[in-house]
């Protein structure tokens, strides 16, 4: 094994392996902000929505607030998406060079959904105040349809690379393109389903979170009861759905992509009925050290009780993924899928009994928890999905090999990448908790530092 | 009309607009590095942070669009010129990211010293990311980026035409930002302040012109096929270019700030477009033509689609945002 890939690496064009860590660094940074810009805007919605309607001054404060923290984020969003823009020609030219115009078009109404999404951002931002109110509350409505459709046109290209439809290849030249057929690709209406509820998910939990930690402080007020209970609903249904779309996404894994599944369910020979393995290792073409549950991994992988789960025996050694990382991402995101959709159920039935799990620190430390690990629950399924893809970029079609540039000083830009996202996060991260830090003082409109006297500028 | 040069025409269009929007955006940044201390600087910085607070992320998804559609609709050439040009694009990539994050980042600042911090990253990004595209533009434009992607890293963009370019390109988005900002001080009723941007951009615009002028003689001799252009069929809209940046200049100087901006306007419009007419039929200069670079026809005719929506679904609200900023109840500071 460790041989294969030192051979295989010495063949790889010199760009290859710092493109991959470049694009998973920047993707998995990105994504953390994109789920805020597709699920933040609903949630401000409901408590803006219900301020007006209710003329609750708490429910308008908290969406004021939410507003101002989401110029932030999605200010650092659009800045790491134009990176991933970029990135796209500079890191895979092949890929662009090739399919360009066959995945391009989805990107094309990506952008259009964008735009809609920072000219409204823009005017609710600066509405507050200066429109009618029940227009400037109008103003967010584009904003989360336009998330929406942003989301489902970026995962369809993903969708396609890992289902690639719309073209035909015919003596090496790529003909036939229909570019609508790759963007309404097989996979990309479950794919958008599963990735649209983990933004809900990643969102819910984290803002929740960050009310479930000020009630840990003792600031048990209105504020953040309803702070904590929006979100958090929220985040309750999506983490209910999520394993219904996951379990349909995963469908057919086994007969689109056998080698994924393989790697996804540990699975060494082909068994019959394959059992659920959790945990472990692949080292040398054996499995060590999983636990093994009869039956469910045909139950879960098939839908059947004797269906297996075809095994990594059955692919050729160049088109297996790294099969431990994959198994790993995938278990991740599953095992702490399950427990968040857990936690939201115990919550509820509390509730429902007539006990408020508010009152318990261990649950508020829970919650506290529960966003940094919805955060990781996403990354774990992109990990599981990106890596089981491999050795391909566009499955069966083009190897990530053939897609990378030769380009030697990538580790450089690899460096200075890293340096540069761990400078933005602090800095985010302090903005936004001296942020919270003046509203707690009493301050309402932060003026920043520099303005002449702290005017109505929002 | 061809379907590939009517797609063309639409990437030229976001082309357009990102020089004028985003431009004036990137050109504010000159005036916040040079506003003085803090105090000093207060009400020139607050200005900017009002003016382009609202626009900024809108007018920011036109070079998203020019991507887009030029990955789209011309896939090899796209590929091309990113893995030639690698080194200008990295950095005006960094100046973005660093620009968009410092400006969110200073606007909410608790104290002066950080406020300080982001505000220096921020001007400074912002002129270092017109300056990069710049050269990116002049790389393309003097026919230095072959098709293959094969081009030199370094002297594709550290040439004649690319360094004008890229100093041109941060003229002219200074000159942009001062004839929007002088209004908009106004507007507010900033009269001192008014006072003051008046004459910084009198004086980019004359710096700025003075540079095209000295820059004539080594663009001509080093970009032929773009010199063929500029001095034959594009040679109108370099005229009226010049016309409309001359009368920028006498409407600054009598005091005519909201007439001046749509000179400021036209004067961009009409160089950017004289480039653009003066390179057709090349997509990439002396390498690959519009047509002979163009994707798929049914990838073409849906991007057609997408540029047709963004006209009902993204020009209306965009024309509502800008209209707000610049109306009277936008302008309170």
């Amino acid at each position: 094994m460790d041989a294969r890939l030192l051979s295989l690496a010495a063949g790889d064009p010199a760009g290859l392996l710092a493109a991959r860590e470049q694009m998973a660094l920047s993707l998995g940074w990105h994504i953390i902000l994109a789920c805020f810009g597709v699920a933040f805007p609903a949630m401000i919605l409901v408590l803006h929505l219900r301020g007006v309607r209710r003329n609750d001054p708490v429910a308008l404060g908290l969406a004021q607030r939410w507003a101002k923290a989401s110029a932030v984020l999605f200010a650092i969003g659009a800045v790491s998406g134009t990176v991933l823009s970029f990135e796209m020609g500079l890191l895979w030219p092949g890929l662009m060079g090739t399919y360009g115009d066959v995945l391009g078009l989805p990107f094309a109404f990506e952008g259009l959904s964008f735009f809609v999404e920072a000219i409204f951002l823009g005017i609710y931002l600066y509405g507050w105040g200066r429109m009618e109110p029940r227009l400037h509350l109008v103003m967010i409505v584009p904003m989360a349809i336009a998330g929406v459709v942003g989301t489902f046109c970026v995962i369809s290209v993903n969708a396609w690379m890992n289902a690639p439809a719309g073209f035909r290849v015919a003596g090496g030249e790529i003909v036939d393109v229909n570019p609508w057929r790759a963007m309404f690709n097989d996979l990309a209406v479950l794919q958008f389903l599963h990735m649209w509820l983990a933004a809900y998910m990643v969102v819910g939990f984290c803002v929740a979170g960050v009310y479930a930690v000020g009630m840990l402080r003792g600031r048990r007020d209105d504020h953040h009861r309803l702070g904590f209970i929006v979100p958090f609903v929220f985040a309750t249904v999506a983490a209910l759905s999520q394993p219904v779309v996951g379990h349909l996404l995963g469908g057919n894994l086994g007969d689109r992509q056998p080698a994924k599944l393989a790697a996804f369910e540990l699975a060494e020979t082909t068994e019959s009925p394959s059992p659920l393995r959790i945990g472990g290792w692949y080292a040398d073409g054996e499995v060590h050290g999983t636990v093994d549950i009869p039956y469910l991994g045909s139950l879960i992988a098939q839908n059947s009780l004797t269906a297996p789960v075809p095994g990594l025996d059955t692919i050729p050694d160049d088109e297996e993924p790294p099969v431990n990382i994959t198994h790993w991402a995938f278990q991740t995101m599953v095992g702490l899928g399950t427990a968040l959709a857990l936690v939201v159920t115990v919550f509820w039935l509390a509730r429902w009994r007539g006990r408020d799990l508010l009152g318990h620190r261990w649950f508020l430390r829970l919650m506290a928890l529960a966003g940094p690990l919805a955060v990781v629950t996403m990354e774990a399924g992109w990990i599981a999905t990106e890596v089981g893809r491999q050795p391909w970029i566009v499955y069966g079609h083009m190897r990530t090999v053939d897609a990378a540039g030769d380009n030697p000083g990538l580790w450089w830009l690899l460096t200075a990448t890293a340096v540069l996202y761990t400078a933005m996060t602090a800095a985010a991260v302090w903005v936004l908790r001296s942020m919270a830090r003046r509203w707690r003082s009493g301050e309402i409109d932060l003026p920043s530092p520099y303005a002449p006297q702290s005017g109505g500028i929002a | 009309m061809s379907v590939e040069f009517a797609v063309a025409a639409a990437l030229f269009v976001g082309v357009i607009a990102y020089a004028v929007l985003g431009g004036a955006d990137f050109g504010s940044g000159f005036y916040d590095l040079t506003a003085g201390g803090a105090r000093r600087g207060a009400e020139l910085r607050t200005l900017v942070d009002h003016s382009i607070g609202p626009v900024w992320e809108a007018n920011h998804v036109w070079l998203i669009y020019v991507l887009v559609i030029w990955w789209t609709g011309f896939p090899e050439s796209f590929a091309a010129a990113v893995t030639t040009l690698i080194l200008p694009l990295l950095v005006a990539l960094l100046g973005i990211v660093l620009r968009g994050a410092s400006f969110a980042f200073r606007k909410y600042s608790a104290t002066l010293a950080e406020a300080r911090l982001f505000g220096v990253i921020f001007a400074t990004s912002s002129i270092i990311t017109p300056f990069f595209l710049g050269t990116v533009a002049g790389a393309v434009a003097s026919g230095r980026v072959p098709l293959d992607g094969s081009g030199d890293r370094w002297s594709s963009w550290l040439n004649p035409t690319s360094v004008f370019g890229g100093i041109i390109a941060v003229g002219t988005c200074a000159f942009l930002a001062g004839t929007f900002l002088t209004a908009d001080a106004q507007r507010s009723g900033l009269a001192s302040l008014a006072d003051i941007l008046r004459r910084r951009a009198l004086s980019v615009g004359v710096t700025t012109g003075a540079v095209v002028f000295a820059a004539l003689v080594p663009i001509l001799r080093d970009a032929p096929t773009l010199s063929a252009g500029l001095t034959g069929r594009a040679a109108p809209l370099v005229v009226l270019s010049a016309i409309a940046g001359g009368a920028t200049l006498w409407l600054l100087w009598s005091r005519r700030f909201n007439a001046a901006r749509f000179t400021a306007v036209l004067a961009v419009v009409s160089v950017i477009s004289g480039w653009g007419v003066a390179q057709y039929p090349w997509l990439l200069v002396d390498e690959v033509t519009i047509a002979d670079a163009a994707g798929a026809p049914a990838t073409l005719r849906a991007l057609l689609v997408a540029v047709g929506l963004a006209g009902v679904v993204v020009v209306p609200p965009l024309i509502y945002l800008l209209r707000l900023t610049q109306s009277e109840a936008w302008s309170r500071l």
